[in-house]
């Protein structure tokens, strides 16, 4: 089986249209909008501030907290039931291991940084747009960051390998499906999530983490145009 | 060996972005909010570049209050303790204020000290330490310190407060007497208005509109005209 053509006749290498904001929460200390394709989250930092209960403190360092949570419309399909539940708690603990190599809290021992993402709408790259939203909304909240983070998901349906799958190519049912959430910063290079659903040559890997490198530099862009307009468009 | 070029990526009084690459080379040299990775210059902040002859430093545009040594700070009492009061700063760090550096009064052993300064009065106070685990310690013992009486509150950014004040000043003074009332601005972001309630309210109004034109140059006469118009308005309606 060939797998020949995309939903809404996208490339195989070409991501799904994106829209950034930065700033959309005024109560945040940070705030991001990410929406790609039909995928919309929105992240909200708060902090650094006082952590309690005291025993999660860190004398040495800030923590860092993410939260990751679908709202209940958000899905494909079914209502979504709200709370955390084991797919949440699983991303929200992955996006926080994707961000915290390229953060600095050293100075806020004691204290936490939070961050929350939700997501309104849902079409699969999901945990990739919150890490998208999250780097900007942490930037906009005057977070020391060593570098800019994007996350994009690659991955092969049947013969093709392709970037940002939607959920239509995740559920493809006439070849085998790969899905591979990557996250990464814009200087280094390095890779701080990469998880698999399905499975994948190593050749076919390769070949996804360099079109991921690709995906992640224009989503960089766009990340970085959204912050510059908050803080350029009045001036 | 021949000198390689140093380029410079950014001008002066761009806006750089966490990540964003200002400058390739030896020739420069990293300052605060950016640092160097091989022969790169790269920003670790969100702010505005200042090319300073060689060095390159970011004023940040956010972010909450860090507390510093010797910066006077507006703050809220949010407990009392056996030897004095824990002090909300409005950032991530509560401060303390000792007995001893709170008044120069005799106080009796045991007194209650909730007589003195009750929980949810707002201090004027100066920090006079703070440690690696940032461990704050403040004092009222200076000119200019004291219990807030009753007025409002607001919370600006911290980034713009320099702003607000101005140049030895003059923003805030402008202020104060165009609209007759009195101002407090403390550096961690925390403003203390005192006045009629319509004056009160042009005050706030004005403090929040130079947070938000922080960047404009030439500011100080643009509030001018503002505050003129605003309170030619507000004499009219007076008359009506």
């Amino acid at each position: 089986m060939t797998y020949d053509k995309r939903p809404e006749g996208r490339k195989f290498d070409e991501l799904r249209p994106i829209v950034a904001k930065a700033g959309v929460i005024p109560n945040a200390e940070g705030s991001a909008y990410f929406k790609i394709g039909k995928t919309v989250a929105y992240a909200a930092v708060y902090g650094p501030r006082e952590l309690h209960p005291k025993f999660l403190q860190n004398p040495e360092k800030g923590v860092l907290r993410c939260l990751y949570n679908m709202m209940p419309f958000a899905g494909m399909g079914d209502r979504v039931r709200p709370g955390p539940n084991r797919r949440a708690k699983e991303i929200s603990l992955v996006t926080e291991k994707a961000i915290l190599p390229f953060i600095n809290l050293d100075r806020y021992p004691n204290a936490v940084v939070d961050v929350f993402i939700e997501l309104t709408q849902t079409d699969a790259g999901s945990r990739c747009a919150g890490i998208c939203a999250a780097a900007i909304a942490l930037a906009d909240a005057g977070i020391e960051m060593r570098e800019m983070i994007s996350a994009v998901a690659v991955g092969k349906v049947a013969d093709k390998i392709v970037v940002d799958l939607d959920y239509s190519e995740e559920i493809y049912e006439d070849g085998h499906v790969a899905d591979i959430p990557i996250a990464m910063g814009n200087v280094s290079q390095q890779i701080t999530l990469l998880q698999a659903d399905g499975y994948i040559t190593r050749e076919d890997l390769k070949k996804c983490l360099e079109i991921a490198k690709k995906a992640c530099a224009q989503i960089n862009e766009i990340q970085k145009k959204a912050l510059k307009q908050k803080y350029e468009g009045s001036k | 060996m021949a000198e390689e070029k140093s380029s410079l990526y950014i001008k002066d009084k761009d806006v750089v972005v966490p990540g964003e690459i200002l400058a390739i080379g030896l020739d420069y040299l990293p300052g605060f909010g950016t640092y160097r990775l091989e022969n790169k210059i790269i920003a670790s902040r969100l702010g505005l570049i200042n090319v300073d002859g060689r060095a390159l430093k970011i004023t940040p545009l956010s972010g909450k209050y860090l507390p510093k040594r010797n910066d006077v700070i507006i703050c809220k009492v949010i407990d009392i303790t056996l030897n004095g009061w824990r002090l909300d700063t409005n950032s991530a760090f509560p401060a303390m204020l000792s007995l001893k550096d709170a008044t120069s009064e005799y106080i009796e052993r045991g007194a209650d000290l909730s007589k003195i300064y009750n929980i949810g009065e707002y201090l004027m106070v100066k920090i006079v330490a703070v440690t690696s685990q940032m461990l704050v310690d403040v004092s009222l013992k200076g000119p200019g310190l004291k219990k807030l009486p009753p007025g409002r509150i607001i919370k600006v950014n911290p980034m713009k407060v320099p702003r607000i004040i101005g140049k030895q000043g003059s923003m805030v003074s402008m202020v104060k007497k165009v609209t007759g009332c009195r101002i407090l601005v403390g550096q961690n972001g925390v403003v203390w208005i005192q006045g009629d309630t319509i004056n009160e309210n042009l005050a706030i109004e004005t403090i929040k509109k130079i947070e938000q034109e922080a960047h404009v140059p030439g500011l100080t006469e643009k509030i001018e005209i503002f505050l003129k118009k605003r309170m030619e308005k507000k004499e009219k309606s007076d008359e009506k």
